[in-house]
């Protein structure tokens, strides 16, 4: 195996074009789980930790190597409540955002966030840099649109701080666990409501309906909501699989969205 | 009897004080050698070919491609094992290595010898297994209906035609759990340069392995020695040997040493566990909710190989009931046999599912009848004098089970439900934030459990140990494992107390060195270990005062009417003073075809009591508080006592709400840590405990074995506190969200 440790984002571009298909290393917490697993046998692989360009985290952009123990106490509410509910401390000293994104899981909690605030993926090859919406970033389960001579550079993201926004996450276990639904709820103002889902499909995904059904009402009467929890159960495309049965997948979601959703409102 | 509860309360970190575990801080800081840590000059490394279906013909298996690899030394299949090609702790069938028929996913087919993990696990793939797929047997129905069972237990006592006016009827199912040692499996085998071997390997018991191994391997006895291993962790799972042959084939086949460690994937089929049952249940009792007649119909999961299920389905059997009188009782257990993973002895071995069965059956007679669950419990409550309902054993010994009910339901409750402000951590979702506190009920629930103590049926086993005085103190010598749960602080206090020297030190000898400790289950260790280190120390005390004519001894040597007349030098200047003792328990019966007799050695009792938070609509729980009282007998060590009580209320805690071997077609579907959910500590409650000491006339100072306990009726305790939250029936274990939600109005 070949290891490359660049010092800046230049010297990662390079190593991309010279070994284009190299296997990038940030935390190591997803890619160590599958070389250890013997799924990947990487032969090239680029250490990402050293690089300062990927560790930006100011209003508008987060760099990819931002890790969950920054997120945790940054200034984003939804972000840190996600934050804090992925994998233990060790694995938040370790994981970050662009990690998330390359895994590309349809249960990353950090996705969620993207897709309501509706974040753009910056990404870097020695060729220049282009930015992909969320949706047309993440196609499938565990696939994405990144070249193989690309970084994720980070997200761009609206300055959300001052949202109201919330996050929750369903899972048979007090903390540390694979979310079975997770749901994102934003309110950048009173007639825009975005509420993402993940688990629930291929990828994490909007439910527009849900957010058609309560934007411009800040104060919606329970039959509003109840009609939204009901929007949300049937705009997903969850399955069985050995974590819950899709039968509670769509329950839960359109339970745990409600509530989310009523954490977002004033009062 | 009466000198083992002679307290010597003036020697430093004698019984009864919360010594500190001598390698509890190297474990925290990361300085223990664990068995996997363990290293040779010029070692090898073993990796196991494993079959990927669980039924299947063997149709060819060619090993050239994985010979052909540079760096590996050897590769072995069953016409490569030397000798006898079964294994098991109790029943030898369990194959060495593949067989012509495959029996469970898991099942080893080859093993491989190279340089470097790598190659030996990229070897073992390389291996060409040819199978012609079988289907499997995984119905437990099924196997009972075609006869596939290793042992049927029969219990018939009382009048055959007692009946009661009350009635509760119904069918309980407890799921495989997977005893999760944080240590994974791992051992090493090294040649003596004389054809035998020493091996250390993932083992409760070094003189069982013994025989195994010479048998397999083809050695005389005294060619290999067992090591005592430094093991992250047992609960049972090490009983029954795992990798330790496979090591022995490829250290003699190599003349090299040879080192395995088992990845946390193959740890999951690498090793026994606690059975998966179905259990059908029939109480009846009078308008005074007397227990007349008992029907219980109990079948367990084996998986294809015996090994201890024979032990495990008595234990089942005999305790369908838990700590109650009855009138008539018909239980049946069946051992059966099937294509799901293997499973054997595990923390309560066997007493735990019919726990959660019959328990919840209280709480529905109690239900019934229209009186409180506890109240129900003591007017049925056996004691000492009372026979077992099933067996007709009479109590000799204290078995305070109206006491245990009584304290526990003394503990004062927590707090009420959290409000607004609590810490989500608090409450049910954890860190995931999914359910505030108005959206949430309380229950509380009880469960009482009761097991023996010691093997059964006649398995009268023993313990040896030494205890010999040095110059600078004494050492204890013993066979028995140490697993993490504290042997090794126990007999040192048993051995202080006892000698009046605080200067010792626990030496752990391997199988040419000492004789047999017995197992490390059981809840047995503390009163046998214990009690050969106990007359061994005795023993040593009275030639110590005899050899130097004196009244006392401490750790400056012998004393006569308060004057020092021998220092230790001074006394082993005339020879050595070492005592070997073997300790017997009295003996048992083996069972007459209705199942009775005194089957058992001795009893102990607990009650648990479950305080739940749920959110009925997502179908999540916390539990807030477990308290439990326990029957201990007395109490040698408080800290390490606590840390069995809570460590045990957690696993129990699991097997109710989140442990579960998933198994499709005998598959493993969550064969790791991400997906076999083990409690946090945030998912750990705050534990409540009362020990109940009523002294036991043959164990050590007074002491029982405890460590069983406190899982066993946690399980039933925590499901009864989630039924009394939402009201329903929850008749499986663990609880999924899935079964607190249905029937809630959608
Ligand atoms: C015990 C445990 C618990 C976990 N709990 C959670 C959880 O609760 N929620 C959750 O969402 N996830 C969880 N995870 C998964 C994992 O921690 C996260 O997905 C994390 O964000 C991955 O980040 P990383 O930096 O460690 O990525 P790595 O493992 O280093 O990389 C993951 C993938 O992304 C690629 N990659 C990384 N950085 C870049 C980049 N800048 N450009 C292009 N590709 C890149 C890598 O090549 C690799 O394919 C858990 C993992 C473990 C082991």
């Amino acid at each position: 195996m070949h290891l490359v440790r660049p010092r800046d984002l230049d010297g990662v571009l390079d190593a991309l074009a010279a070994h284009p298909g190299a296997t990038l290393l940030a935390g190591g917490t997803d890619l160590m789980v599958e070389v250890n697993l013997q799924h990947r046998r990487p032969e090239t692989v680029i250490c990402l930790r050293r690089v300062e360009e990927l560790r930006t985290f100011e209003p508008g952009f987060i760099g990819a190597g931002v890790t969950w123990a920054r997120l945790e106490h940054g200034p984003i509410p939804a972000l840190a409540e996600l934050a804090r509910t992925v994998g233990s401390p060790q694995i938040r000293a370790a994981g970050t955002l662009g990690g998330n994104l390359g895994t590309a899981s349809p249960a990353g909690d950090g996705l969620t966030f993207l897709a309501a605030v509706d974040a753009h993926v910056v990404l870097a090859s020695t060729t220049g840099r282009r930015t992909l919406p969320w949706s047309a970033f993440l196609v499938g389960p565990k696939r994405h649109a990144r070249r193989d001579d690309e970084v994720i550079l980070g997200v761009e993201v609206p300055d959300a701080a001052a949202w109201p926004q919330a996050f929750a996450k369903v899972g048979v276990r007090q903390a540390m666990v694979i979310a079975i639904v997770n749901c994102c709820v934003v309110r950048p103002a009173d007639d825009d409501v975005r509420v993402a889902m993940g688990a629930v499909g291929p990828t994490v995904l909007r439910v527009p309906d849900a957010e058609a059904a309560v934007v411009g009402d800040p104060t919606p009467s329970a039959e509003r909501l109840a009609r939204f929890e009901t929007l949300v159960r049937d705009g997903i495309a969850p399955i069985t699989d050995h974590r819950a049965t899709e039968a509670y997948r769509r329950h839960a979601a359109g339970v745990l969205a409600r509530r989310t959703l009523e954490r977002c409102l004033p009062g | 009897m009466s000198d083992v509860s002679v307290r010597r309360p003036e020697v430093a970190d004698g019984v009864g004080t919360s010594v500190l575990r001598p390698d509890g801080i190297p474990k925290v800081t990361g300085t223990f050698e664990f068995l996997g840590d363990q290293h040779a000059a010029g070692m090898l490394w073993g990796a196991t070919r494993r079959a990927e279906v669980a039924h299947a013909r063997l149709r060819h298996v060619d090993v050239t491609p994985a010979l052909a690899m540079a760096g590996v030394h050897a590769v072995l299949t069953l016409d490569d094992v030397p000798g006898h090609r079964y294994q098991g702790q109790k029943t030898t069938d369990e194959p060495v290595l593949a067989e012509e028929e495959i029996r469970r996913c898991g099942e080893a087919i080859a093993v491989v010898a190279a340089d470097d993990p790598e190659t030996a696990r990229r070897a073992a793939q390389a291996i060409v297994v040819e199978l012609e797929e079988l289907e499997p047997l995984t119905d437990l129905e099924e196997a009972l209906a075609r006869g596939e069972l290793f042992r049927h237990v029969r219990v018939r006592r009382g009048d055959p035609d007692a009946r009661g006016e009350v009635v509760v009827e119904d069918t309980y199912a407890i799921a495989t759990q997977d005893p999760a040692a944080l240590g994974t499996e791992a051992g090493l085998a090294v040649p003596d340069g004389n054809g035998g071997l020493d091996l250390w390997g993932p083992t409760q018991w070094t003189h069982v392995d013994l025989p195994q191994l010479a048998a397999c391997l083809a050695l005389d006895p005294t060619q290999v020695r067992v090591h005592p291993a430094r093991l992250g962790g047992a609960f049972g799972s090490r009983e029954d040997l795992s990798m330790q042959t496979h090591l022995g084939m490829l250290a003699l086949r190599t003349g090299r040493p040879v080192k395995m460690v088992y990845d946390r994937t193959e740890s999951f089929v690498g090793h026994v566990k606690r059975h998966g049952a179905l259990m059908h249940y029939r109480h009846e009792a009078d308008r005074d909710g007397r227990l007349v007649r008992v029907e219980a119909r109990l079948l367990l999961d084996s998986g294809p190989y015996e090994l201890t299920s024979a032990a495990v389905v008595a234990n089942s059997t005999y305790f369908a009931l838990g700590p109650y009188r009855c009138e008539r009782v018909e239980v049946d257990g069946y051992a059966l046999k099937t294509n799901n993973p293997l499973s054997g002895a595990m923390r309560g071995f066997g007493a735990n599912q019919p726990c959660f069965a019959a328990e919840t059956q209280m709480d529905r007679l109690a239900a019934a009848l229209g009186v409180d669950p506890l109240e129900l419990r003591l007017r049925n409550a056996i004691g000492p004098g009372d026979h077992l309902a099933t067996t007709g054993q009479r109590i000799e010994h204290p078995l305070p089970v109206a006491e245990v009910i009584r304290s526990v339901a003394a503990i004062p409750l927590p707090d009420p439900l959290p409000g607004p402000d609590v810490d989500p951590r608090r409450l049910p979702g954890g860190t995931g934030r999914t359910s505030p506190p108005g959206a949430l009920v309380r229950g509380v629930g009880y469960a009482v459990g009761l097991k023996n103590l010691q093997f059964s049926e006649g398995f009268d086993d023993d313990a040896e140990a030494r205890v010999e005085l040095t110059p600078d103190g004494a050492v204890v010598h013993t066979a028995a494992i140490e697993v993490g749960q504290g042997l090794v602080t126990i007999v040192a206090q048993i051995a202080r107390s006892t000698l009046g020297m605080s200067g010792v030190e626990v030496a752990f000898d391997h199988t040419g060195q000492i004789g047999s400790a017995g197992s490390t289950s059981a809840s047995r260790q503390t009163q046998m270990a214990g009690g050969a280190v106990l007359r061994a120390a005795q023993a040593v005390r009275a030639a110590a005062l005899e050899r130097a004519g004196g009244d006392d001894l401490d750790d400056a040597g012998v004393w006569r009417d308060g004057q020092l007349v021998a220092s230790l030098a001074d006394l082993l200047a005339d020879g050595p003073l070492d005592e070997r003792v073997c300790f017997k328990h009295r003996p048992t019966d083996v069972p007459d075809a209705d199942g009775q007799g005194d089957l058992h050695v001795d009893f102990c009792v607990a009650a648990h009591r479950a305080v739940v938070d749920v959110d009925p609509e997502l179908g999540l729980v916390r539990v807030v508080e477990v308290a439990i009282a326990q029957d201990v007998g007395r109490v040698l060590n408080p800290l390490q006592l606590h840390g069995q009580i809570e460590g045990g209320i957690a696993q129990g805690l699991g097997h109710a709400i989140m442990e579960e071997v998933l198994v499709e077609r005998g598959i493993i579907r969550n064969a790791s840590f991400t997906d076999y959910l083990l409690p946090t500590c945030l998912d750990a409650p705050e534990v409540e405990a009362v020990l109940v000491e009523e002294p036991s006339p043959w164990g050590p100072y007074g002491a029982k074995g405890m460590a069983e306990l406190p899982t066993m009726s946690a399980t039933p305790a925590v499901v009864a506190a989630i039924r009394a939250a939402t009201g329903q029936p929850l008749t499986r274990a663990p609880v999924r969200p899935e079964d607190i939600v249905r029937g809630a109005p959608a």
